[in-house]
């Protein structure tokens, strides 16, 4: 299937909130208190909602979801790492939501209409999800030494991969809005956010990449093993 | 049937998750039309992922049915953005009586400036906020510090 750049570009902004979706939705029931059960999954609705609409844009979403393979998808590679202890779940949804607001902020004036309509309903949602993620950050940052510790390790494992976030081709520059624009005012708040939790922003060093062209890391084939199992087990089933 | 009909028909729809108001009150019925004789639903969700979407589709289409009418096609929008700010002021009054504190008048800026909730079951606007995520997409949880009672609240948005 060959797809114009508006369309390349729904499944790149599809595939990033479909898999963290996915991510989020192992806490129902495991979160460490009720109150956070309900936060983290429905951060996980909302982003199943705008991963619909996005890959509906470019296609048939169960098709989209559920049949193609993990070199098929082309989320970024912070989304999809593993979940971690609540620490590192806690870090990439403070480094990712602060990102994708931003470039949802970008889109709500884009010229595809479903793009614009996406974006403008999500910069809502995501600024809670932001906003849940700063908070616990300060808690978790500013707290027991163990917290500390963990929120530590949790930046150093994921910090890497945030400068894929920032890479921008002529797809998103057609389609959307190129990603480098966005690092400054990224870096700030979240520095902001860190240094506030007594946090170090880590050292910039090794910079892993690959996601928009389909090279994962092994995380993403188990996700999607699991996601797409009932659906490739018995095709076409409905509730 | 006129479009003035079909829309008094799918308008009493009620809110899966909250069914004391209905979807003309929560603002999520847009726009009901009558193209070439079919007749033309348009809805908005609240939020993307509102799951109450797909049971509010079937119950339009099951009322206008129970007319006669078969020919419907229900479409769904996103622009321009649902906002509390469409919601009736007898939803409001509706939400209130059912023990969920409606939303306060937007403020400017930040969704997340949440201003003056005020207690559904003793009127006290001494309450707190105990999570920005509810038991929907759309509301919060609040304790209110007066009768110690736990609330929801739907969230301005």
């Amino acid at each position: 299937m060959t797809m114009d750049a508006v369309e390349t570009y729904a499944v790149r902004l599809g595939d990033d909130a479909l898999v963290l979706s996915q991510r989020l939705a192992w806490w129902a029931s495991r979160a460490p208190e009720l109150e956070e059960d309900l936060a983290l999954t429905n951060i996980a609705l909302d982003l199943l909602g705008q991963a619909r609409a996005l890959l509906g844009r470019a296609g048939d979403e169960d098709e989209l979801a559920f049949l193609r393979s993990e070199r098929e998808y082309r989320n970024v590679l912070l989304v999809e790492q593993p979940n971690g202890d609540f620490a590192q779940t806690i870090v990439r949804q403070l480094l990712f939501s602060t990102f994708q607001l931003a470039r949802y902020e970008a889109l709500v004036d884009a010229a595809d209409e479903v793009i614009a309509g996406v974006a403008a309903k999500a910069v809502k949602e995501v600024a809670y999800h932001r906003d849940h993620a700063r908070r616990w950050t300060l808690r978790l940052g500013d707290g027991t030494d163990e917290s500390h510790a963990r929120m530590t390790a949790a930046l150093e494992r994921l910090w890497p991969y945030t400068h894929e976030l920032f890479e921008g081709d002529d797809v998103d520059r057609e389609a959307g809005v190129d990603p480098a624009t966005l690092y400054d005012g990224w870096r700030a708040d979240v520095a902001e956010t860190l240094t506030a939790a007594t946090l170090d922003v880590p050292a910039d060093g090794w910079r892993p990449t690959g996601g928009r062209q389909g090279r994962h890391t092994e995380a993403l084939g188990l996700l999607l093993a699991e996601m797409q199992s009932l659906h490739r087990a018995h095709p076409g089933a409905t509730w | 049937m006129t479009a003035d009909e079909a829309r008094r028909i799918v308008a009493d729809v009620p809110d899966p998750e909250i069914p004391v108001v209905t979807i003309a009150e929560l603002g999520i019925l847009r726009d009901v039309r009558i193209e070439a004789g079919t007749v033309v639903v348009t809805i908005t969700p609240t939020y993307s992922g509102c799951p109450a979407m797909d049971a509010i589709r079937a119950e339009i289409r099951a009322r206008l049915d129970e007319h006669g009418v078969a020919d419907v096609d229900v479409r769904t929008v996103l622009s321009p953005a649902w906002t509390t700010d469409w919601l009736t002021d007898e939803a409001r009054r509706k939400l209130s009586a059912y023990g969920i504190a409606p939303p306060a008048p937007r403020a400017a800026g930040s969704p997340l400036l949440q201003l003056g909730v005020c207690c559904p079951q003793c009127g006290s606007f001494d309450t707190r906020e105990r999570s920005r995520f509810g038991s929907t997409a759309c509301q919060s949880q609040y304790v209110c510090r007066s009768c110690l009672e736990p609330f929801d609240h739907f969230k301005a948005h």
